[in-house]
């Protein structure tokens, strides 16, 4: 039963990326972007990836797709032109595609228990534990405790990235853009006008 | 054939994952518009998480969080790595944007042929 | 009566269990599913949702533009902080068993503190980037 849930969800992100793909109205592209996060959230929750599962949904379905929306407002974009059939960039991905495919052949089926990621540190983790710390909730326990550093990297990341959109959007906005530029203008003709 | 059809099926997370990953790649060199490279740069890194947490699950096993009721775990490892790259992910995501709407500012328009043609015409 | 009567009561209704729910993630990310950076982006959906529908105006009375920019370095602040609490005590960079009388009860204090300052700075960058984007069109 879930094996088939988890084939009608991957077939579904497969046939909404197709939609992404054909679909010209940029309105319609983000919205069909926030329904695949939101598939791929369903989907990770099948694979008792719970944490990731509700990051995924909060952040890829939520707060990207705000974003999108207000970039799209301002750019003021409604349809992508028209384009002819792009043969290299085809080719191109399915040649990534065809070496995508023969690396993966090698890895071990869905599912089971004994594939070498499962050998080495993950026991380690999951025995220590309770020992270690009391925190019954693995990832956290990992994110915070044994990958401390991992995770301050990101959170610099993170600070970084607003950082960087506040120094790029911050400064006038577009009222004030548009009277300056009249106002100088204005200068630049008055000037002209004396001279 | 029998023993293809069968790989086919253990394997088909990671078919998918490819094609996710290829279209992607697709959306990002072939279309023109910014926010649709955008958008298609996003479907590439979300196909990453989903390579990684695919190995990671057991048929039979439950979530990492420890429970006296159960013994077999899925590998948390993976879960970890992804969750870091998630919030990276909209941290670029949203640079990238704020990046579009300067160039718009600037040119006027977000497809890539016309900013071509307005740099060659200069 | 104003055509958006059920948007505006609805949201009224929703941004209290909103923000507890945030809380909650966050407080409960040791014993569930959850943690610092869902709780932060579910926080900040929170003051987004706000915006949406009664207008930035009135966002930003409940989360000034200072403020947040304010404390978007502050996150990072408390979680290297903690790594040099733990420097001064004695120990190496961010090795908390040092934080209380047990090794076990230090980690677990670690753990709390560090999901802190990550739960303020990712609440903050979002709100503060849509507050960037939103101030570039006026």
């Amino acid at each position: 039963m879930e094996l088939l849930i988890n084939t009608a969800l991957l077939t579904l992100l497969a046939a909404v990326t197709i939609g992404i793909a054909r679909q010209r109205n940029l309105f319609g592209a983000i919205i069909l972007a926030g329904i695949y996060s939101f598939l791929m959230a369903s989907l990770l929750i099948l694979l008792d990836a719970v944490d990731v599962a509700m990051t995924e949904a909060s952040v890829g379905a939520g707060v990207s797709t705000v974003f999108l929306l207000a970039a799209l407002h301002l750019t003021r974009s409604l349809e992508q032109k028209s384009m002819k059939t792009p043969v290299v960039p085809l080719f191109v991905a399915l040649c990534v595609g065809a070496a995508l495919v023969w690396g993966t052949v090698g890895l071990s089926p869905f599912g089971t228990p004994d594939a070498p990621i499962h050998q080495h540190v993950a026991p380690t983790y999951l025995t220590n534990v309770v020992k270690d710390s009391g925190v019954p909730n693995v990832v956290t326990a990992i994110l915070a405790d044994y990958r401390g550093f991992d995770t301050l990297g990101e959170t610099v990341v993170i600070f970084t990235g607003g950082i960087g959109v506040m120094l790029l959007l911050r400064g006038s906005g577009r009222k004030r853009r548009e009277e300056r530029e009249g106002a100088e203008g204005k200068a630049g003709a008055k000037s002209e006008n004396e001279a | 054939m029998k023993d293809a059809i069968l790989r086919f099926a253990e394997h088909y997370n990671y078919v998918v994952t490819i094609f996710l990953m290829v279209a992607g790649l697709y959306i990002v060199i072939a279309r023109g518009n910014m926010i649709k490279k955008l958008i298609g740069l996003s479907i590439f890194q979300t196909s990453v998480y989903l390579l990684y947490v695919s190995p990671a699950k057991i048929i039979g096993g439950t979530a990492p969080i420890l429970d006296p009721a159960y013994k077999i775990y899925a590998n948390p490892l993976p879960h970890v790595l992804i969750l870091t790259a998630i919030v990276v992910g909209v941290a670029v995501l949203a640079l990238g944007l704020a990046l579009v709407v300067r160039i718009h500012e600037a040119y006027g328009t977000i497809e890539e042929d016309e900013i071509f043609a307005r740099e060659t015409d200069e | 009566m104003r055509l958006d009567v059920v948007l505006r009561i609805g949201t009224k209704l929703v941004l209290p269990f909103m923000l507890l729910f945030a809380l909650y993630v966050q407080f409960h990310g040791e014993y569930g599913p959850g943690g610092g950076f869902q709780a932060g982006v579910i926080a900040a959906g929170m003051v987004i949702l706000y915006a949406l529908v009664f207008g930035v105006a009135r966002a930003k009375l409940i989360a000034p533009q200072r403020l947040v920019e304010f404390m978007v370095p502050l996150g990072v602040l408390i979680y290297a902080g903690t790594g040099v609490v733990t420097m001064l005590l004695g120990q190496n960079f961010l090795d908390y068993d040092v934080l209380d009388h047990t090794a076990r009860h230090g980690r677990e204090r670690g753990i709390f503190w560090v999901e802190i300052g990550v739960l303020v700075t990712v609440a903050s960058t979002m709100i503060a980037i849509f507050y960037a984007f939103v101030e570039r069109g006026r």
